[in-house]
C-alpha cells in the first residue's frame, strides 16, 4: 500500500476518484456510468496532446510546447478539406493530419536550433504562423468530417468510446518507449542533467528533434479526431488545450522540472479534470464560479502534490 | 561596428525601421495625430509587457497576466467608476493577491507557469463575475488622463518614455534592483549573501501585479468599456515584448527599456500590416514572422559578437 502511495500517479487518479464520487453522491448513484463513458472520450483528447507535450517538458526547463493547439486546427483543417466529406478519402485525410503534425514539429524544432531561442518563444512564434496558415486555407468554411469517420468517433468499442480504445492504444505504446526503450531512457537522461547525458553520448540534439517531432504528430492526429468527434474543424478547437495540455502533464506528477515522467498519470489528471468540470455543472454553478473552482482546485493539487516530490 | 553595440540598439533599431516603413506607406501618420493613434494602444501594452518583464526576471513566467488585465479592466469600469473606494480596494487586493502568488510559489518551490495558469482560470471567473456582459463605463478621470493632449509630443509617448525610465532607474539602477535581478541570474548565492529570496519573489510579483493594474486602467480609458475577455492575448503580447526588447528567459537578464520599445514594435506591426493591405488572414502569422526575423538578427550579432 505504501509503495502504491509512492507512484507519483497516484494522486491524480485519486483526485478523479474524490470528483467522482462526489458527482455520483450529489446525483444519487444517477449517472454514474454515463458519466465515465463521457469522461473516457473527453480525457481521451486531453491524453493525447498530453503524451506529446509530456515528453517534452521532460526534456528540460524551459521546454513547452505552445504551439498544439495552433498544430491541432491546421492538421484539422487541412484534413477535413482534403476529404471533402468523403468515405474512401479517410485514409488521406490522416496521413493528411500527420504529416501536418510532422512538419510543425521539424519547424518548430528548426527554430530552437537554429535560432537558438527557448523553445517557449519558438513555439510561440511559430504557433502564429501556422495559425494563419490555418485561417488562410479554412476561409471559414466548417467542412464536415465523412459519415464513416464520425460515425467512428463517436462510436463504441468493448463498451467503451472507441477513441478512447485507440488513445488508451498510444498510451500503452508510448508508455513502453518511455520505461522501455533506449530513446525514452535518453529523454529522461536529458531532462535529469543534459549536460551529464552529453557527455555520456547521448545525442541531445536528435533526441530533442525527435521529442519536438512527435509531439507535433500526437497534435496533429489529436486535432484530426477532436474534428472528426465535434463534426468539423474549427478555428478556435484547438485553443482550450494549451492550458490543459500543460495542467494534465503537471497534474500527473510529471516533473515540470524534467527528469521524471509517467503516463498513467496522465489518464488519472484527465479524467479529474472533465470531472471537475462535470461535477461544478451538476452542482449547478455559473460560468463564473466553475472557473474560479477550476483554477483553485487546480493549484490546490499542485501544492498538495508538491510537497512530496521535493524529495525523490 | 562592434557586435555589443549592434546587438544592444537592435530593439531600438527595429522600432525605427518598422516606424520608417509606416510613415512611407502612409504619410499622413507623421503627424501628431497620427502618431498618437498609432501608438495609443501601445501604453497598456508597454505596461503589461513591464509586468511580464518583472517575472521574467526572476526566471517565472507569467501565462495570466491577459486574463488579470482583462480583470482590472472590468472592475475599473463597474466598482471603481460607481464606488471608487471600493474599487481601489479591489485593485488593491489584487496586487495583494499577486504578491501572494509569489510567495506561494517562492515557498513550496512550485513552477509557476502552473500557477499562473491556474490562476489565469480564477482570474477570468472574476472577471465575469463582475461584468458578466459586456459594458461598464471608465471612470472620468482616467479618460481625461488617457486622451491628454500635451503640446507638440502625442501623449502615448510621453507615457512609453516616463515607465521606461521609472522602471529603468528603479530597477537597473538602484540597489535592491541589483539584488532583485541577482535574484534571477544566481538565486543561491543571493540567498547565501544573506537577502531573503522570499521577499525578492514577493516584490517582483507585487511589481508585476501593480503593472498589470495600471495597464488594466490604462486600457479601459482609451477603450472607455470593458468585457472579460478584453485583453487575452496580452498574455502572449507581453512576452513576445519583453523578448524583442532584448531581454532573455533565464538569468535576470531583462531590459526595461527594450521591454517598452518591445511593446510599442509590437502594436506598431499590427499598424504596419494593415497599411501594407496585407489579406487579413496573415496579419497573425506576420506578427509571428516579424518576431522570428528579430530573433534571428539576434543570433546573427550574438555569432559575431562570438568571433570578434
Amino acid at each position: 500500500m505504501t509503495a502504491l502511495l509512492r507512484q507519483p500517479w497516484i494522486w491524480s487518479w485519486l483526485a478523479a476518484l474524490a470528483v467522482w464520487l462526489g458527482i455520483v453522491g450529489f446525483t444519487g448513484g444517477q449517472g454514474g456510468m454515463g458519466v465515465i463513458t463521457a469522461a473516457l472520450t473527453f480525457a481521451a483528447f486531453y491524453v493525447l496532446v498530453a503524451l506529446g507535450q509530456m515528453f517534452v517538458v521532460t526534456l528540460g526547463p524551459g521546454n513547452v510546447d505552445l504551439s498544439i493547439p495552433a498544430c491541432m486546427t491546421l492538421a484539422a483543417t487541412v484534413a477535413m478539406k482534403l476529404m471533402a466529406e468523403a468515405n474512401h478519402l479517410i485514409l488521406l485525410g490522416l496521413a493528411a493530419a500527420i504529416l501536418v503534425g510532422l512538419a510543425v514539429g521539424a519547424v518548430n524544432y528548426a527554430l530552437i536550433r537554429l535560432l537558438s531561442i527557448p523553445p517557449i518563444i519558438a513555439t510561440l512564434s511559430s504557433s502564429f504562423l501556422f495559425q494563419s496558415a490555418a485561417i488562410w486555407y479554412n476561409r471559414g468554411l466548417r467542412i464536415k468530417p465523412p459519415r464513416a469517420l464520425a460515425d467512428f468517433s463517436t462510436g463504441m468499442a468493448f463498451g467503451i468510446p472507441s477513441l478512447a480504445v485507440v488513445v488508451l492504444a498510444v498510451s500503452l505504446l508510448l508508455h513502453l518507449v518511455l520505461t522501455r526503450t533506449i530513446y525514452g531512457r535518453r529523454v529522461l537522461a536529458i531532462g535529469q542533467n543534459p549536460r551529464a547525458a552529453k557527455l555520456a553520448g547521448v545525442p541531445v540534439e536528435r533526441i530533442r528533434a525527435l521529442t519536438y517531432v512527435m509531439c507535433g504528430l500526437l497534435a496533429g492526429l489529436a486535432g484530426f479526431l477532436v474534428a472528426a468527434f465535434s463534426g468539423g474543424a474549427a478555428l478556435n478547437m484547438g485553443a482550450e488545450y494549451l492550458l490543459s495540455s500543460i495542467a494534465v502533464v503537471v497534474i500527473g506528477g510529471t516533473s515540470v522540472n524534467g527528469g521524471f515522467a509517467n503516463v498513467p498519470g496522465l489518464w488519472g489528471a484527465a479524467l479529474f479534470l472533465f470531472l471537475l468540470t462535470t461535477m461544478l455543472n451538476t452542482f449547478g454553478l455559473g460560468a463564473d464560479l466553475r472557473l474560479i473552482l477550476t483554477g483553485l482546485v487546480i493549484i490546490a493539487v499542485i501544492v498538495a502534490a508538491s510537497g512530496r516530490r521535493t524529495a525523490p | 561596428m562592434n557586435p555589443q553595440l549592434l546587438r544592444s540598439i537592435l530593439p531600438a533599431a527595429s522600432l525605427a525601421a518598422l516606424l520608417v516603413a509606416i510613415f512611407w506607406l502612409q504619410p499622413r501618420t507623421m503627424s501628431y495625430f497620427g502618431l498618437n493613434l498609432l501608438l495609443n494602444l501601445a501604453v497598456p501594452i508597454a505596461l503589461a509587457t513591464v509586468a511580464q518583464m518583472f517575472l521574467l526576471c526572476v526566471n517565472d513566467l507569467d501565462l495570466s497576466i491577459g486574463a488579470f488585465v482583462s480583470l482590472v479592466a472590468c472592475i475599473a469600469a463597474t466598482w471603481l467608476n460607481d464606488t471608487p473606494l471600493l474599487g481601489i480596494a479591489a485593485l488593491a487586493a489584487l496586487v495583494a493577491a499577486y504578491a501572494g502568488m509569489g510567495a506561494l510559489i517562492e515557498l513550496r518551490q512550485l513552477p509557476s507557469i502552473v500557477v499562473t495558469l491556474g490562476m489565469s482560470f480564477v482570474w477570468l471567473g472574476l472577471a465575469v463575475m463582475v461584468l458578466p456582459t459586456p459594458g461598464g463605463k471608465a471612470p472620468d478621470w482616467i479618460r481625461t488622463l488617457m486622451t491628454l493632449k500635451p503640446a507638440f509630443v502625442p501623449f502615448p509617448i510621453i507615457a512609453s518614455i516616463l515607465i521606461a525610465l521609472v522602471v529603468h532607474f528603479g530597477l537597473m539602477r538602484s540597489s535592491y534592483g541589483a539584488v532583485l535581478r541577482g535574484a534571477g541570474g544566481n538565486p543561491r548565492s543571493v540567498a547565501r549573501a544573506g537577502w531573503s529570496m522570499l521577499r525578492v519573489k514577493v516584490t517582483m510579483f507585487a511589481l508585476a501585479g501593480l503593472f498589470g493594474v495600471l495597464s488594466g486602467i490604462a486600457l479601459i480609458g482609451l477603450t472607455t468599456s470593458a468585457d472579460a475577455n478584453i485583453a487575452l492575448r496580452y498574455t502572449l503580447l507581453s512576452i513576445a515584448g519583453v523578448i524583442l526588447g532584448g531581454g532573455e528567459f533565464v538569468g535576470g537578464r531583462v531590459s526595461p527599456i527594450g521591454a517598452v520599445i518591445g511593446a510599442m514594435t509590437l502594436t506598431l506591426a499590427g499598424s504596419f500590416l494593415s497599411f501594407l493591405r496585407l489579406n487579413p488572414d496573415w496579419q497573425i502569422g506576420a506578427q509571428g514572422a516579424i518576431l522570428i526575423i528579430v530573433l534571428a538578427l539576434r543570433v546573427l550579432i550574438s555569432r559575431a559578437e562570438a568571433k570578434a
